[in-house]
């Protein structure tokens, strides 16, 4: 991997990704990556579709253990604990590290329960401190003000745009310290896009955020580190504004350029 | 470099390299005309160079829309834009030249039938082919990305600060020698600092030259000799 000397002073890492390899079956996806998510910074992986990205997404929140023959070798180290430890309380794992995904997916209930349904997993709240939570929770996903008035009508009445805050307001209710986002505007539209860039600005005061994104710019947008990834293998990681003005791989070059392939 | 994906892409690229190589020669060009005019004081040379001022200019207009619509369409990315950034930069710095070629050429019209002396005229002569030869050195490393060749051209500049220097002592001093050649001198002095300047821009253009293939700022001081703002000649009565 090609990574210059970047100045690192002051980050704390709050994810280690050291020696990773995943496997789906006997195909290798994942070929030892090495990789620090600075704490309370954006970090965006692009790379052509396959490349693993999503993969490696799946892995910090242990979501791919829902699959069978799938498993991952090597350390991901979150708060001092390897997150691949057999014996890791998964449930509590997820709750730490949250999970936004491409298609938003509310439940199948109202807006109010939708928050209010992660919190219950966790958290015995009165009523009222549970009006409390779902408030801040909406507010923080800048959501309050569009369904203030209709908490109770379902999650499914809500656009594209409004169903992926509730989904990002859902993640956040639960208290979590890591947000992982796999391409979380791909089928909004640039309003709703920048509805959800803004808040992931946002988020960045309390939370340690990790995108996937095909959409370059976004990437070049919101986030401060980038990791380019091909072929299953980590090919750069560097500060955002390093990769898109002068990255140091040619393969870098070629993929943000519109080269590849 | 391998191409892009989207073919247009390249075209658009490959358009707007055209035309800094077209206004490159175009600034060589008038640089060298308006120096020739002034050493022969031909006021009928000269206005062509004010003339052929405005093509310059619009060919600038035309490159700096173009870029406009490259980053507006395309979003270039890494060294995609540093060529299209790089492209706005080196058009405004020769649309620069080409004014101060143009600024010598109005000074041709000034001069006119003022009385002069050969000897007046070589250090600019000299100088002018300096800067010349600075800014076709630069064009030509922009033209094969050749960051060595462009730094040359950026450390050779102090060359030309030195000779600025000199011929502003050496005018004040027929200054002195007899009031009638003040016009004259004067005027000269202007066209002596317009070609400094345009060994400045041939030194902005070198530096541009390096950001795009390096992707880096040149930041260290580039060795400085106009010591002109702070000469002065003591006047001496006999």
């Amino acid at each position: 991997m090609t990574q210059t000397a970047m100045n690192t002073t002051g980050l704390a890492e709050k994810i280690s990704i050291r020696n990773l390899k995943f496997f789906y079956g006997d195909s290798q996806a994942l070929k030892t990556i090495n990789l620090p998510l600075y704490e309370k910074k954006v970090t965006a992986f692009i790379g052509p579709s396959g490349c693993g990205k999503s993969t490696l997404l799946r892995v910090l929140n242990r979501m791919y253990d829902l699959y069978p023959r799938q498993h991952a070798e090597g350390e991901v180290i979150f708060d001092g604990q390897n997150v691949l430890d057999p014996n890791q309380d998964r449930n509590m794992l997820r709750a730490r590290i949250g999970m936004v995904f491409q298609k938003p997916t509310p439940f199948p209930m109202s807006i109010y329960e939708n928050i209010a349904f992660g919190i219950r997993l966790y958290e015995n709240l009165s009523r009222s401190e549970m009006d409390g939570r779902v408030e801040a929770a909406l507010t923080r996903g800048a959501l309050w003000n569009e369904v203030k008035d209709k908490l109770h009508s379902s999650g499914l009445s809500l656009s594209g745009g409004q169903q992926q805050r509730l989904c990002i307001a859902r993640t956040i209710a639960v208290k979590p310290e890591v947000v992982l986002f796999d391409e979380p505007c791909s089928a909004l539209d640039p309003i709703s896009t920048a509805k959800i860039e803004e808040l992931i600005d946002e988020l960045t005061t309390d939370y340690t955020i990790a995108i996937v994104t095909h959409n370059m710019q976004q990437a070049a947008r919101v986030s401060d580190y980038t990791a380019f990834m091909y072929l299953g293998e980590l090919i750069e990681f560097d500060e955002t504004t390093k990769i898109f003005t002068s990255p140091s791989d040619k393969r870098t070059q070629d993929y943000i350029t519109g080269r590849f392939g | 470099m391998s191409e892009h994906i989207v073919s247009r892409y390249d075209e658009e690229l490959n358009d707007v390299a055209r035309r800094i190589a077209e206004m490159g020669g175009m600034a060589e060009r008038l640089v060298d005309v308006a120096v020739g005019a002034l050493i022969r004081v031909d006021t009928a040379t000269a206005k062509t160079v004010i003339a052929d001022d405005k093509k310059l200019d619009a060919l600038q207009r035309e490159c700096e829309e173009r870029a406009i619509m490259i980053i507006a369409r395309r979003q270039p990315m890494a060294m995609d834009l540093r060529e299209v950034i790089a492209a706005q930069r080196i058009a405004s710095d020769l649309e620069r030249i080409g004014d101060l070629a143009k600024n010598i050429a109005k000074r041709v019209m000034a001069l006119d039938g003022q009385l002069q002396s050969k000897r007046f005229n070589t250090g600019v002569e000299h100088m002018a082919q300096l800067s010349l030869a600075q800014l076709k050195d630069v064009l030509d490393a922009y033209a094969t990305r050749d960051v060595d060749q462009a730094y040359e051209v950026w450390k050779r500049d102090e060359e030309i600060d030195a000779m600025y220097t000199s011929l502003f002592r050496e005018l004040l001093t027929y200054m002195m020698e007899d009031p009638r050649n003040i016009t004259f001198c004067t005027h000269l002095l202007f066209c002596a600092k317009n070609i400094e300047r345009i060994g400045d821009h041939a030194t902005n253009i070198a530096e541009t030259v390096h950001y795009v293939v390096t992707g880096r700022v040149l930041a260290e001081d580039r060795p400085k000799q106009d010591e002109s703002s702070t000469t002065a000649v003591v006047y001496q009565k006999n």
